[in-house]
């Protein structure tokens, strides 16, 4: 294998570690879409919103002198989790609850509207530069000849296939073993029976908005880890290469959310290293155009398709 | 008292507590190659503190005021219908009222300073964005996120016109108006087909990638510097400048021999811009009397109810499309010419949602909130500079709030309907006298 292997290598890498933060979000969006039949237009602020907790939970922890990273890790994934999960509840009590029945595209104004107040929320509360931090995990696992090119997979990037596994696993037997998952099953399948049985629908539609903002929040602590800089801005990019994951993988489908972001991951770092990062962006929206065109359902998603 | 409920009431206070906790409580500073991270000013805290108590007690006494704000919302409709129908109903009356406002507005700058006239030239291109989008948005009922991708086009065909062939504002309006109109085309043929919520983010991906393209294409659209040093439009071949810029031009004041003054070229521009929108105006009433325009409603009423009619969806919504495109591209081109220069970063997202919020905030489909809206979404930051800062804050919350408690708008549209009034004079037989009333 030479150079160029390796060059592949790396890029596939790199591609499948950004795929993998896609998809953590992506997930948000199928969920949400698979039940009410809407975009939360508004998801890739709450990611956003999770990326500053993380940041301002690990600065007040280094400020403490606490230097476990593994301390840090687990209280920035724990708090940043728990209030980015109440923007998701507040979000969806306050701009979708009170629109349950009415027209979908109005459902739509109001999340655009909601992704714009968040954005300048932060961009009120924090400034709209770019806020740093230094990267807590350095280092990497190098392969590859002496001389020449060769790949490294960075410890940051073991961290974010571990995590992303991590949560995978445990949103999958969520959802296929808990009560609580058969009855998002349930809604999935039919909104208006399930609340007919005697479950309480406007619960499980909070319950998956909190699920979805949870794992954006994962995305946004790795993520802002992994690059280092956030600023309020980020949601709405990240937010749409999310929804072309989603879309890609079939909406509605979780595995085909997972799909869809490694795929599109993969895409895009395969566009940055051998043809230019300024197109990259345009390749993912191209890539989400054709898809809707020529197959709208998407990958995996088939009519019959699980949906959650 | 057992209206008051205190469960509800702390939960939502807590809720906002977490919610503003690690966000407006604190802020994070760099400090050299770290971080850092400090509780926020005293006023931050105070709105938390303020925010927190309000939305408490608004639990607590939610049966009292939701009570309250049902009485107020059944008298709201009632108070502008009534008068609106009133003054537009005789048809004279109607005109007069037109020439008034036309006249007003032609002579309005004469009197006032030059920047209100800027300000309004500004409003008055949103008002043309504001109307072209009401046909995709609230006439079609397409919602098109991208729609600042054609306004863009119709900016930059005036520039690179001008820069590679010299060719003037007057043609360039023209060429402007029908390539956007012709991107309109292209992009939605394909995408029209799609249902409403995949239309919008598509039209999303494609304002996106416009930009990007104009961005990162240095050697034709000068990239993120943009383009400067674009002419202003001329009255027949008579340029606004101090001296003309072409050979064999003669300046406007050296024409009519009076004094130079930088305010002709403001006022130019202004009323330009008022004949530009009056012909959207007038363009886009025909439309809608002839049937493409009535097609346009009837296909976002019901869908199969059109098809079953024999008229074809893909046909009307491309026309709509298509056009709204057009009104852009001669948007754009105004807006090139009256900047002087233009870059990507005029031509955002944001740009379009602001466009979106016009027409949601003026009620999609009537021309005359979508007018109104565009005047007070303008001027209004104007007035309060200290509002500036909070503008799309506002603006997002404005378009939550409007699709809860109104989403029909400000000034709902006026469909053409036939009131039926059954009158007893006759013994036993009701007689009903039917009056059309048009859309305004």
């Amino acid at each position: 294998m030479g150079d160029s292997g390796f060059y592949l290598i790396q890029q596939l890498l790199n591609g499948l570690t950004i795929g993998s933060t896609y998809a953590l979000i992506a997930i948000g969006y199928t969920m949400v879409y698979g039940i009410i039949g809407m975009i939360n237009f508004a998801h890739g602020e709450i990611y956003m919103i999770g990326s500053y907790i993380a940041f301002a939970v690990l600065a007040a922890l280094a400020m403490m002198g606490i230097d476990s990273v593994s301390l840090m890790l687990v209280s920035a994934f724990v708090i940043s989790i728990i209030i980015t999960s109440t923007y998701g509840y507040a979000v969806e009590r306050v701009a979708y609850r009170p629109l349950r029945n009415s027209n979908r595209l109005i459902a739509l104004i109001s999340a655009i509207g909601m992704s714009i107040f968040l954005q300048n929320y932060v961009r009120l509360a924090q400034g709209s530069r770019d806020i740093a931090m230094p990267g807590m995990i350095s280092g990497g696992w190098t392969f590859g000849p002496e001389e020449g090119f060769h790949a490294t997979v960075s410890y940051m990037q073991l961290i974010i296939f571990a995590v992303t596994f991590i949560a995978m696993t445990a949103l999958t037997l969520f959802i296929s073993r808990s009560k609580m998952g058969r009855a998002c099953r349930a809604c999935a399948e039919d909104l208006g029976m399930t609340g007919l049985l005697g479950i309480n629908t406007h619960q499980i539609i909070s319950i998956t908005f909190v699920i979805g903002a949870a794992l954006a929040a994962v995305a946004g602590v790795l993520l802002g880890m992994y690059y280092g800089v956030i600023n309020p801005h980020i949601g709405f990019m990240a937010g749409l290469k999310a929804f072309t994951a989603a879309v890609l993988g079939g909406i509605g489908s979780i595995p085909g959310a997972v799909l869809g972001g490694l795929i599109l991951g993969v895409t895009e770092a395969f566009t940055a290293g051998y043809f230019s990062t300024e197109y990259k962006d345009v390749v993912a929206f191209s890539l989400l155009v054709l898809i809707l065109l020529f197959r709208p359902s998407g990958i995996l998603g088939k009519p019959e398709v699980e949906k959650v | 008292m057992k209206s008051l409920r205190y469960t509800p009431a702390v939960l939502s206070a807590v809720v906002l507590l977490v919610l503003t906790s690690l966000m407006m409580g604190v802020r994070l500073e760099p400090s050299g190659v770290g971080l850092k991270v400090s509780l926020a000013d005293p006023s931050s805290l105070f709105w938390i503190a303020a925010g927190v108590a309000v939305v408490f007690f608004f639990q607590l006494f939610r049966a009292p005021i939701d009570q309250g704000l049902s009485g107020i919302k059944q008298q709201l409709p009632s108070i502008n219908a009534a008068k609106l129908i009133k003054a537009t109903e005789k048809k004279e009356a109607k005109t007069l009222l037109i020439c008034f406002a036309v006249a007003g507005l032609m002579i309005w700058p004469f009197f006032v300073s030059r920047g209100a006239v800027d300000l309004a030239t500004l409003a008055l291109i949103y008002v043309m964005l504001g109307l072209g989008l009401n046909i995709v948005v609230g006439l079609a009922g397409l919602l098109d996120l991208g729609y600042v991708g054609f306004y863009a086009v119709g900016a930059y065909s005036y520039a690179l016109l001008n820069q590679y062939l010299g060719l003037d504002f007057w043609s360039s309006l023209v060429l402007g108006g029908f390539l956007a109109a012709f991107f309109g085309f292209i992009l939605g043929f394909p995408v029209l087909r799609l249902r409403g919520d995949y239309l919008a983010i598509v039209t999303l991906g494609f304002g996106e990638i416009i930009r990007i393209l104009l961005n990162n294409w240095t050697t034709l659209t000068g990239g993120p510097n943009g383009i400067s040093q674009i002419p202003k439009p001329t009255l027949f071949g008579l340029e606004f400048g101090r001296r003309a810029k072409e050979e064999g031009n003669v300046p406007f004041h050296e024409y009519f021999g009076i004094d130079y003054s930088s305010e002709y070229k403001v006022i130019f521009l202004y009323i330009l811009a008022v004949l530009l929108v009056i012909a959207t105006l007038f363009v886009i009433n025909r439309l809608l009397r002839m049937p493409i325009g009535r097609a346009w409603e009837a296909l976002r009423e019901d869908d199969i109810a059109c098809r079953s009619l024999g008229l074809n969806p893909t046909a009307i919504k491309l026309s709509a499309f298509t056009i709204g495109a057009a009104f852009a591209g001669f948007a754009g081109t105004f807006f090139a010419a009256r900047q002087g220069f233009i870059s990507p970063e005029s031509f955002t997202f944001i740009e379009s949602a602001i466009i979106l919020a016009i027409v949601v905030l003026g009620g999609m489909g009537s021309q005359v909130g979508v007018i109104l809206a565009a005047v007070i979404m303008t001027v209004l930051p104007e007035f309060a500079r200290e509002f500036q800062e909070y503008r799309m804050l506002m603006f997002g919350l404005m378009m939550v709030c409007m699709m809860v408690w109104r989403p029909e708008g400000l000034m709902p549209m006026k469909r053409p309907h036939i009131k039926t009034k059954s009158s007893r004079s006759e013994s036993g037989s009701p007689v009903k006298t039917a009056s059309l009333a048009e859309s305004v």
